[in-house]
């Protein structure tokens, strides 16, 4: 059996308000991208700062937070689709730099909102498998790093961070049984064209999509319509799946942390899915939609105010780019 | 599905606008406070309440909210 051990995370320095994002924006109104994005503000990576410095910290953070010995972490893995580098992975290189010994296992894995859950199958897996006992699982994302300046809605929406989690053969949280999903029909929903194999120099080029929205080649793209039906298709599916693998009810459910999308998707997951808005998490207000992130920042957060404790089933998901989407419960000792 | 009903329900789907102002033939893409927001708020709308999926680009080929109401109707 796999567990949550520990939990931390970091959110850069810079903050970024509602009130500083208009005044770029000024058809825009401060009250609107709070009251339906449900972001205030949102930290930014700053200039030279990567998702793997941020990683660092957040995993530094971590072993501070809990008095973790990096000696006896035996698996890293970094969940990023900001590496610092084409190769090496990124994880080797903090590998070195946290100081987990050299007989530990490293590697990205690209993944995006779905992350964090998809981490904590990997290392239940190889917690089961007999291959690894103490697995740090690590997500940090710099999106803002791709969003044009002029994209105003996901400028309002993403903020960067990382986040950091000991996965043991003990620890505060078991990790119960998973739904996976994978639908790369999708993948042109949710894009950055340039920089990688399929297109290395960048374009310049931009195109206005069906919705009337600018794509730049060089930027992040999302299709918010396309999106949006995909995750209202996709997460009442997913929910069912996960009780179904859990052999549990929904009534047996007592709190739920989705992927901090932004406030509104999460309203409409809520009235679709039927479920009472005392026991589903919606907090993005002060960091924003770190992808990655946002399910291991929801539990921290959730854990450190006392909204779960001891014997509560949580169930957490995670849905986006790829399309990808995956869910588990987590069974609070 | 009733006509009366879906406008009703498109109307609730802004915050500012009077829903006086929005009818069957109302040009909805005129109105002050449709946003790309209120666009999202329309899709979920016709996904729960009436479980078809329209696009952002049906959405906007759209002129009136009767053309959602048959949008919505020959799914």
């Amino acid at each position: 059996m796999a567990y949550i051990k520990a939990l931390s995370y970091y959110l850069p320095e810079r903050i970024v308000t509602n009130e500083e994002l208009v005044k770029e924006f000024p058809e825009w109104s401060v009250d609107k991208v709070a009251q339906k994005v449900g972001v205030n503000s949102r930290h930014l990576a700053a200039e030279g700062e990567t998702a793997g410095d941020m990683a660092l910290k957040a995993a530094q953070k971590l072993f501070g937070d809990y008095n973790i010995d990096p000696k006896s972490i035996d698996f890293l893995m970094l969940c990023t689709q900001s590496p610092d580098y084409f190769l090496p992975s990124t994880s080797c290189v903090l590998q070195d730099k946290l100081g987990i010994p050299t007989s530990a296992g490293a590697f990205d894995y690209n993944l995006g909102c779905s992350g964090c859950v998809y981490g904590m199958a990997i290392a239940k897996g190889l917690i089961a498998a007999g291959v690894a006992k103490n697995v740090l699982l690590l997500t940090a994302e710099t999106y803002n790093k791709y969003l044009h300046p002029s994209d105003k809605s996901n400028r309002s929406i993403f903020g960067d961070g990382a986040a950091a989690c000991l996965v043991s053969t003990d620890g505060f949280a078991e990790i119960g049984d998973f739904s996976l999903g994978t639908d790369g029909s999708g993948a042109n929903n949710l894009i950055v064209k340039t920089g990688a194999s399929r297109q290395k120099d960048t374009t310049g080029k931009y195109i206005e999509d069906e919705e009337g929205h600018i794509w730049f080649d060089d930027y992040l793209y999302m299709n918010g319509g396309a999106i949006f039906n995909f995750t209202l298709d996709a997460v009442p599916a997913m929910m069912k799946d996960i009780l179904v693998k859990n052999k549990l009810e929904k009534e047996e459910i007592d709190y739920y942390i989705f992927h901090q999308a932004n406030k509104f998707m999460l309203d409409t997951i809520r009235k679709i899915c039927v479920l009472p808005k005392d026991k589903f998490y919606v907090n993005l207000a002060e960091t924003g939609n770190t992808v990655s992130s946002t399910v291991l920042i929801g539990l921290k957060d959730c854990i450190d105010n006392q909204i779960i404790k001891r014997g509560d089933r949580i169930m957490i998901s995670g849905f986006g780019v790829g399309l990808s989407w995956a869910g588990t419960v987590l069974y609070m000792q | 599905m009733d006509l009366n009903d879906f406008v009703k329900n498109f109307a609730e789907q802004f915050d500012d606008t009077d829903p006086e102002l929005i009818n069957a033939n109302t040009k909805f893409h005129n109105l002050e406070e449709w946003s790309s927001l209120t666009a999202m708020s329309v899709i979920a709308l016709v996904k729960a309440s009436y479980g078809k999926t329209i696009t952002g680009a049906e959405l906007r080929s759209c002129v009136t909210v009767k053309d959602v109401f048959d949008l919505i109707s020959s799914k």
